[in-house]
């Protein structure tokens, strides 16, 4: 009998540690299957940052390096600078990418480095606890955050996309979601389309990514996937924010 | 070949470059921008790697990413710089990544000051980065000596996989004297890094992964005690000192990098009085030469240590000494450099030194 679905030769055969209903694992398999698919499996280099999918370097089945809280795209830099011929990526989160490493972050995308980013935007600190992000939306209650974030207490949640399409060296950057098939869809040829511009040497690129914390954010796996459309994407707009190889940019 | 007058951070930078160096990742700081100046220049004309980092804390990442990469690279920077660097070089440590770090020391603490000083001896050898890790410093006093360890340190980095500092004050970075680029480097046997990611295309079969998460305690504990062991051989192939006039002292000094200098101009002045000192000069701060002291005569007066801080290798010199002598201690901070006249004062007047 042929075989018509199986698991990723890009992920590795260790279990993966994610919540039941939490979408790491979803985007896990769109990067895994992304690499495999354009061939370049075999020189990626994944970078794991801290929070949830620090044990991402077990995941992925390339070459990784496990980066100090913020410092993946330093880290990647280093790399990619001294292997310019091989793929690089940063697995971050919003803890990890929007706040404690926003500098690194930003510098890296201005020098236009080379490098693939997946930013994974769960509006809360899951590895820790359920702690407010900077994403966290207005309202949303969190165990630092215990009667809502407020907006004079801890200002708006941060739109990274929306900063980033400001900067010169990004040559890629779309928001997507996986809270849907269609939506599963979409990001996978967003994610190949980035890997594919840093094949092609074009500069920055990265793919922010709206996902699921349904234990920290106490609700169930299903409600979890509503409360992305209803109340998280009405915050961060869907959409590509900047691509340098369409010819109307 | 002939000698070649050189500024210390120019000699650097140069030395560096003939030690193999593949990447280099800084971050302006005063009083160490020239090497990273010279290198912008030179590197780049070499089709070698410089970047100037956004800060202390991401060029010592960099330095982590290109050295799991299995290249010879390297960062410098002073003090208050050094203090950001700490978190990256316990991961780099704990991930068992060979690399450089220079440090020029400034006077502290804080912003201090931009002067010479040694205030930044517990932060090389006690580190202020999280665990159990070593690095190996070593603290020239010359611009020759300097050039001599730089060239010779991206070996040790590498047999070792482990940092290595190279230690010296703004005076050593500032000054300027006559050098010998050419003398030759100890040869080693370095293996192959087998264990650097390259992509999976260059070890089929094999993931290769820099890493310092060990979540499951027992593990954890095998993997410093695995350090540990590293460290061990290391304080028993690589401690290096230098023993100078220790034929029946009155006196033994022991002083490093600059301050060493400065004592060997009192020590000829101290032997015109007719009074005999030697010195300890420890050339590693880590692995510490403890071992030296054994070699201390048993009728001596006294140990001077003396420093540009406020006495912090004098902690490392009282454990050596294990009680045997009276310690007496000398140091001037802030940036703030003796002339050789105080230390002759300070062995005169040794009683009134007395630490220990």
């Amino acid at each position: 009998m042929a075989i018509k679905y199986e698991k990723s030769k890009g992920l590795t055969d260790t279990p993966l540690t994610y919540c039941p209903g939490c979408t790491h694992g979803v985007v896990h398999k769109l990067v895994a299957e992304s690499l495999v698919e354009l061939g370049l499996l075999d020189k990626a280099i994944a970078i794991a940052s801290v929070g949830c999918s620090v044990f991402s370097y077990q995941f992925f089945n390339c070459d990784a390096q496990q980066a100090p809280h913020g410092r993946a795209c330093a880290e990647a830099t280093g790399i990619k600078r001294v292997l310019p011929d091989n793929i690089v990526f940063t697995y971050q989160g919003d803890g990890d990418l929007a706040s404690i490493g926003i500098a690194e972050t930003i510098h890296a995308a201005n020098r236009g480095e080379n490098i693939t980013v997946i930013f994974i935007n769960n509006a809360i600190y899951g590895m820790t606890g359920g702690q407010m992000a900077p994403t966290s939306l207005i309202g949303q209650k969190t165990t630092t955050s215990q009667d809502g974030r407020s907006v004079a207490q801890h200002g708006n949640p941060i739109k990274i996309s929306e900063m980033f399409a400001t900067i010169e060296g990004v040559a890629y950057l779309e928001r997507v979601s996986v809270h849907d098939p269609k939506h599963v869809i979409k990001a996978k040829k967003a994610i190949k389309k980035a890997f594919q511009y840093q094949e092609e040497k074009r500069g920055f690129t990265m793919i922010e990514i709206i996902s699921t914390c349904p234990v920290n954010w106490g609700v169930k796996p299903t409600d979890a996937m509503k409360w992305v459309a209803s109340d998280m994407i009405p915050v961060f707009p869907l959409g590509i924010f900047k691509d340098k190889g369409d010819k109307n940019e | 070949m002939a000698k070649v007058l050189m500024k210390g951070n120019e000699a650097i930078a140069l030395a560096a470059i003939k030690g193999g160096i593949d990447a280099f990742y800084g971050y302006p700081i005063t009083p160490q921008n020239e090497i990273s100046e010279y290198l912008s220049k030179h590197m780049i004309e070499d089709g070698r790697v410089f970047l100037q980092a956004e800060s202390e804390v991401s060029a010592i990442n960099m330095v982590y990413g290109a050295a799991g990469a299995g290249k010879r690279v390297m960062t410098s920077s002073s003090s208050p710089g050094i203090a950001l660097k700490q978190e990256g070089i316990s991961y780099i440590a704990a991930a068992e990544l060979p690399c450089v770090i220079v440090s020029v020391m400034r006077g502290g603490p804080g912003l201090g000051g931009i002067q010479p000083s040694q205030g930044d001896y517990y932060q090389a050898t006690r580190g202020g980065g999280n665990g159990d890790y070593k690095l190996i410093v070593y603290a020239p006093e010359s611009i020759q000596e300097t050039i001599d360890i730089m060239k010779e340190s991206f070996d040790i980095a590498d047999y070792y996989r482990n940092p290595v500092m190279v230690l010296v004050d703004g005076l050593i970075g500032q000054m300027m004297e006559s050098v010998d680029l050419e003398k030759p480097v100890k040869e080693r046997f370095l293996p192959e890094k087998d264990w650097a990611t390259t992509g999976t295309r260059n070890h089929p079969g094999r993931r290769n992964v820099a890493n310092s998460l060990h979540l499951d305690p027992a593990l954890l504990e095998k993997h410093n005690f695995h350090l540990q062991e590293k460290y061990n051989l290391i304080a028993k192939n690589e401690t290096k000192f230098e023993m100078v006039n220790m034929k029946d002292p009155d006196y033994v000094i022991v002083a490093y990098g600059t301050m060493a200098r400065i004592c060997r101009s009192a020590i000829e002045d101290l032997a015109e009085k007719g009074i005999n000192v030697g010195m300890i000069r420890p050339i590693t701060l880590m692995p510490y030469p403890k071992a030296a002291f054994a070699e201390i005569p048993e009728n001596i007066k006294g140990i001077l240590c003396c420093e540009l801080s406020m006495g912090q290798m004098l902690d490392d010199v009282l454990i050596s000494n294990k009680g045997k002598h009276k310690v007496g201690f000398f140091g001037r901070a802030g940036g703030m450099v003796p002339d050789p006249d105080e230390i002759v004062d300070a062995i005169i007047n040794f009683e009134s030194k007395v630490v220990k």
